[in-house]
């Protein structure tokens, strides 16, 4: 269980979050222009990489806010958390 | 006591207080202080076992959580009674009940130890083997299988007993109170840090602190003494807790691990009343040092595992610490120094030593001097070749090993011997640093494998590091804990330390034996009975990865986890591939490092405590008018209400009947409800739901559902219009939370541009929902100015009344299909507007209805449940639903979903009605529907989501699933059943009132 600080109620047990899955992936402003292959790239396709993962995830039992968090996948350290909307840190 | 096996150095025994134990039926005598092993020593009891495979006799072989053989089931009280336990771990209590698990019909006498004279046909990997085949045998093979391998029995009733959890946050974690941990404690302590030190013996100190040999000296003092100083300095030291008798069970990242501590189990049964068996520590430190120590090795030769046969390291405990003799014909067999203290504390307290068998060549450290000039025999470059008696040694046979190490020459020398001393060095305890996600390096000089790279913030010290000469031990562990600490000088900095050097190392992984290994049983892991010929065995046959070796032998799999066998394994595997034992890697330990009881790591979370359940404001009026209740999500729901003896089918009969004729009453607190406010709701609306919500008043309410991205249908509910901008939303009992948090990440993520705001307030409300054809009458006599008129209060809308001072909203929305208000009001005042309603009601039988009586109604009525019957994998559309995807809409969740290759598929599943050609044949929900049930494999075209007996239309009625379903109707399908098949009709999904007059009373 790891520890993770959001950055609206500072640093808390896992176990106060969920996790959103793969952070980036912007819902698409006209899904009625996509043909099947290009929606099905956003509804399915994720990275699963070892290594710098970028995800979102979701004081669920704190503040409920939603933010971002650059994990390295093969030991669980969090590199960076940053807000919505602002751009994944270079690492 | 036939023999004299207690000495007269009990330091930490208190021969004062005698306490009587029952093993095997047998009454015996100990001290407080002893373990039940000391104890069972003490009384010249070495065999306390049989093994798993071969139920070979095997004895107390340590004194620590290695212990592979001395497990016993303690207690034979039925609730109380303990498999599984350590003999080298619990302390001894008066009244103790212990008895030996793995034998039967007895210890001395075991039907099972037929096995060893079959051994040669039990190899590694028999059972994998032999089990295989016929696959329909297998249950006869269990049957066997579990009869003699029995690994203690489980209690059969309720564990009585208190368990504990909680939270700890420090500074600095230390995992081992030995003497390097003791240090490290205090000069975290010096540095003003806050220290958490843990230890799962009784006492501190490790195994210095009941050194008494005089070999080894701190600041010229005897090093014992010292350390008993620095013991009472830490006890008076207010930045330091401690935690003894705990035990770290497992090492998680981010620094948090889980310690069990031992509370009542060293006390006798009367003693523990009231008190908390077993606390769960969950500890946050922001370091950690770990100073777990090491652990002996045995060594591996022809019948290493008899009775009486044990570790030196144990042997000498057993004196110096609890004053037994473990035997009186002692013989040492050691490839290092460590066993000559062995030797000086047998000499010390008086025990006859034999001989000593060193396979070194020779050695002249300061301890092994010592020890020639007491003239005990040492017999250099042998090694042991075989041992005899049965259920405990009595002979060992030593022989000459050749240069190469690799076979023995000469002549066999014959050595009485009642207790075999055995060393084959020393392994740290890295368990905790590698389930920390650590990596290992192995160490060629040692043949060991210490702590090397880590992610987290801590240290290993002591043994557990790989230090084994108190002089490198403290100064090492001084010298590391300071720069971990980034600390300048500590109060250690000046400390002086001799001790005997080791100067000759040696190590056999595989000791040689005049017999080829075919004849003989070199053990490796005593509690599963892998020897090294099961290694070899299955390197032949073609596993390499240790892992899968591991595996197939079952070396290192028992409770034990392999602390002693795993060395070995591994020596044998590279030794036999050539390989470095480097590069083979070790097996992973995982936790618990040693095992848990289920109690401890539930805690209070039992009975009422294990899951939180919620209560409707009206809850205990259910509870006096004898409700069943069902759990839906967390929630208890009234699901029926049984009256003088009725069955679930007639209650529910009965109040579904009165719902339809007159009235009836249903408890809807539990439906989730979300508030909805802020200039952009209804636009969020239009995006959230299907259906169109720009043309909805002030008033009025809406069915909407909704979909998830991928075009399946999520949740579904009533939404009123409150205000301009000010919806309330409700959802399913159970989709409430998900709903929410759904609609929360689509508003900070997707749209953050809308100025929405959304406020669960599912537990702020109560909510009566009254219906049938009197439902208006009823409300009319509790709300008496309320307009209630088709024309003023309409289907579909929404009025905001006082009741008194009592805020009411009410809605006149219908599940069932009959005119029905459902009256919401703040929480608290839920059960007396309940009880109003059901007043009001009485001269027209108003009736509360359950669960299952709401379910039956909106079958009757075609209305979906999701969740029952659709399972993530309907669409609108599958669901004959079309008429609520708006087709104006530009976007909404999942609507580019709905028409995508695989959605638009005529041949899904679709929900259809079924009707049973015998009206009375009430089908199972899940049964599956075929066309042909003789054609073979039976193609399975769908399944049951709703069943029910309607007691309006006198027959029974079924939603289901149905591939193709829409273009099934009036077909004749079948369901076939364990002992019959039913025939059934694909109909509609509406089977009452098809033009929806009910609705208007
Ligand atoms: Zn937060």
């Amino acid at each position: 269980m790891f520890l993770i600080n959001c950055p609206y109620c500072g640093e808390r047990d896992q176990s106060e979050f969920i996790s959103g899955g793969e952070a980036h992936i912007a819902r698409p402003k006209q899904p009625t222009e996509l043909n099947d292959d290009q929606w099905a790239e956003y509804l399915f396709m994720r990275k699963n990489i070892k290594g710098i993962q970028f995800e979102r995830w979701n004081h669920a039992h704190g503040c409920r806010k939603w933010f971002n968090v650059a994990r390295d996948t093969s030991n669980d350290k969090i590199e960076k958390i940053y807000k919505m909307g602002e751009q994944p840190p270079k690492l | 006591m036939s023999k004299n096996l207690r000495i007269n150095n009990k330091q930490f025994v208190d021969e004062t207080r005698k306490l009587s134990f029952i093993f095997n039926g047998k009454k015996l005598y100990g001290y407080k202080g002893d373990t039940l092993a000391s104890a069972l020593l003490s009384n010249d009891i070495h065999l306390v076992g049989r093994s798993f495979k071969y139920h070979r006799p095997r004895g107390i072989m340590t004194s620590g959580s290695e212990e592979p053989n001395a497990i016993l089931q303690i207690g034979n009280d039925d609730a109380l009674t303990d498999p599984n336990v350590r003999a080298t771990e619990i302390e001894l209590y008066d009244g103790l009940i212990c008895n030996s698990q793995n034998c039967w019909p007895s210890v001395k006498f075991d039907i099972g130890g037929i096995n060893n004279f079959l051994s040669p046909l039990l190899p590694a990997g028999f059972y994998y083997k032999t089990f295989m085949w016929p696959a329909s045998f297998w249950e006869k093979y269990e049957y066997f299988i579990r009869k003699s391998a029995g690994l203690g029995k489980s209690p059969t009733k309720q564990d009585p007993d208190m368990y504990d959890h909680r939270y700890m946050h420090c500074d600095i974690l230390i995992v081992g109170g030995g003497v390097s941990g003791l240090i490290a404690a205090k000069i975290a302590s010096d540095d003003n840090k806050k220290v958490l030190l843990l230890e799962d013996k009784e006492l501190l100190g490790g195994s210095l602190i009941y050194d008494d040999n005089d070999t080894s000296k701190i600041d010229n003092q005897k090093s014992s003494e010292w350390l008993k100083k620095l013991i009472e300095n830490i006890k008076n030291d207010k930045n330091i807790i401690i935690k003894t008798r705990t035990s770290v069970a497992a090492y998680h990242n981010y620094n948090f691990l889980l310690a069990r501590q031992n509370l009542t189990d060293h006390l006798s049964v009367n003693d523990r009343n009231n008190k908390i068996r077993q606390r769960l520590y969950k500890i946050r430190a922001k370091k950690v040092i770990i100073s777990t120590g090491a652990i002996e090795r045995p060594q591996v030769f022809h019948n290493n595992d008899r009775p009486g046969i044990m570790l030196a390291s144990a042997v000498k405990k057993y004196i110096d610490y609890y004053g037994v003799r473990c035997g009186l014909e002692n013989v040492i067999f050691t490839n290092n120094d460590s066993a000559y203290e062995t030797a000086l504390s047998l000499h010390k307290s008086g025990t006859k030593l034999n001989a000593i068998i060193d396979i070194r060549a020779n050695s002249s450290s300061e301890i092994v001097n010592k020890v020639k000039s007491l003239g005990i025999q040492i017999y250099w470059n042998h090694t042991v070749v075989n041992t005899k008696g049965y259920k405990r040694i009595n002979k060992i046979t030593i022989m000459k090993l050749n240069d190469n190490g690799n076979d023995v020459v000469g002549k066999k020398i014959e050595l009485n011997c009642d207790c075999l001393a055995i060393s084959g060095g020393w392994t740290p305890m890295v368990h905790l640093f590698t389930q920390s996600g650590g990596k290992l390096k192995f160490d060629n000089k040692d043949n060991i494998f210490v702590p090397d790279k880590t992610n987290l913030n801590q240290l290993s010290i002591g043994s557990a590091k790989g230090d084994f000469e108190l002089d490198d031990v403290l100064k090492n562990s001084i010298k590391d804990t300071k720069k971990f600490l980034q600390i300048e000088n500590s109060n250690f900095d000046k400390i002086d330390v001799k001790c005997s050097k080791e100067k000759e190392k040696k190590n056999i992984w595989l000791l040689p034996s005049d017999k080829p290994l075919s004849k003989t049983k070199p053990f490796l892991d005593y509690q599963n009975d892998s020897t090294a010929k099961d290694i070899k065995l299955a390197l032949r046959e073609g596993f390499k990865s240790i892992e899968h070796v591991k595996r197939y032998t079952t070396t290192g799999m028992g409770t034990d986890q392999g602390k002693l066998a795993n060395m070995h394994a591994l020596g044998i595997v590279a030794d036999t591939t050539n390989t470095n034992m480097g590069d083979l890697g070790t097996t992973t330990f995982r936790p618990p490092y040693t095992p848990l009881t289920f109690g401890t790591i539930v805690g209070r979370n039992v009975g009422q405590f294990f899951d939180i359940f919620r209560k409707t404001p009206m809850h205990d009026w259910h509870v006096d008018n004898n409700a069943n209740f069902e759990n839906v999500g967390q929630w208890k729901r009234a699901w029926y209400y049984p009256k003088d003896g009725e069955s679930m089918h007639d209650a529910v009969q009965r109040e579904s009947k009165a719902a339809r004729e007159s009235s009836g009453i249903l408890d809807a607190s539990t439906l989730g409800k979300i508030d909805i406010q802020g200039t952009d709701a209804n636009e969020f609306l239009n995006r959230v739901y299907t259906n169109a919500w720009s043309k909805l008043q002030i008033g009025k309410c809406r069915y909407g559902l909704m979909l998830n991205e991928d075009g399946m249908v999520y949740d579904d509910g009533v939404t009123t219009k409150i205000g301009e901008n000010h919806y309330l939303m409700t959802t399913t009992t159970g989709g409430a939370a998900n709903v929410m948090s759904k609609l929360e990440d689509y508003l900070q993520t997707e749209w953050p541009e809308l100025d929405v705001f959304l406020t669960s307030v599912t537990d702020h409300y109560a909510t009566a929902s009254v219906c049938g054809p009197n439902a208006k009458k009823i409300i009319n006599k509790i709300f008496k100015d309320l307009d209630l008129s088709d024309e003023s209060f309409p289907h579909m809308s929404f009025k905001e009344v006082k009741l008194g001072n009592i805020n009411c909203r009410i809605m006149r929305i219908s599940f069932t299909g009959e005119l029905s208000y459902e009256i919401n009001v703040e929480a608290s005042y839920g059960k007396y507007i309940w009880e109003k309603c059901i007043e009001a009601g009485k001269e027209f039988n108003i009736t509360p209805y359950g669960t299952e009586t709401m379910h039956l109604l909106r079958a009757e009525k075609g209305f979906i449940i999701v969740g029952q019957d659709t399972d993530g994998t309907m669409t609108p559309v599958d669901l004959q639903m079309d008429w609520i995807i708006s087709k104006k809409k530009y976007d909404f969740i999942g609507k580019r979903s709905l028409y995508r290759s695989d959605t638009i598929r005529e041949d899904r599943k679709q929900l259809v009605g079924l009707l049973t050609d015998d009206p009375n044949e009430i089908l199972e929900e899940g049964a599956q529907i075929v066309k042909d049930e003789n054609r073979k494999p039976v193609n399975m075209l769908g399944h049951v989501t709703s069943s029910y007996f309607s007691p309006t239309l006198k027959k029974s009625i079924a939603l289901a699933v149905l591939k193709e379903g829409k273009k099934l109707k009036g077909q004749k399908l079948l369901v076939p059943m364990i002992d019959k098949t039913i025939k059934v009709t694909v109909s509609d999904t509406v089977f009452l009132d098809k033009e929806n007059e009910r609705i208007n009373g």
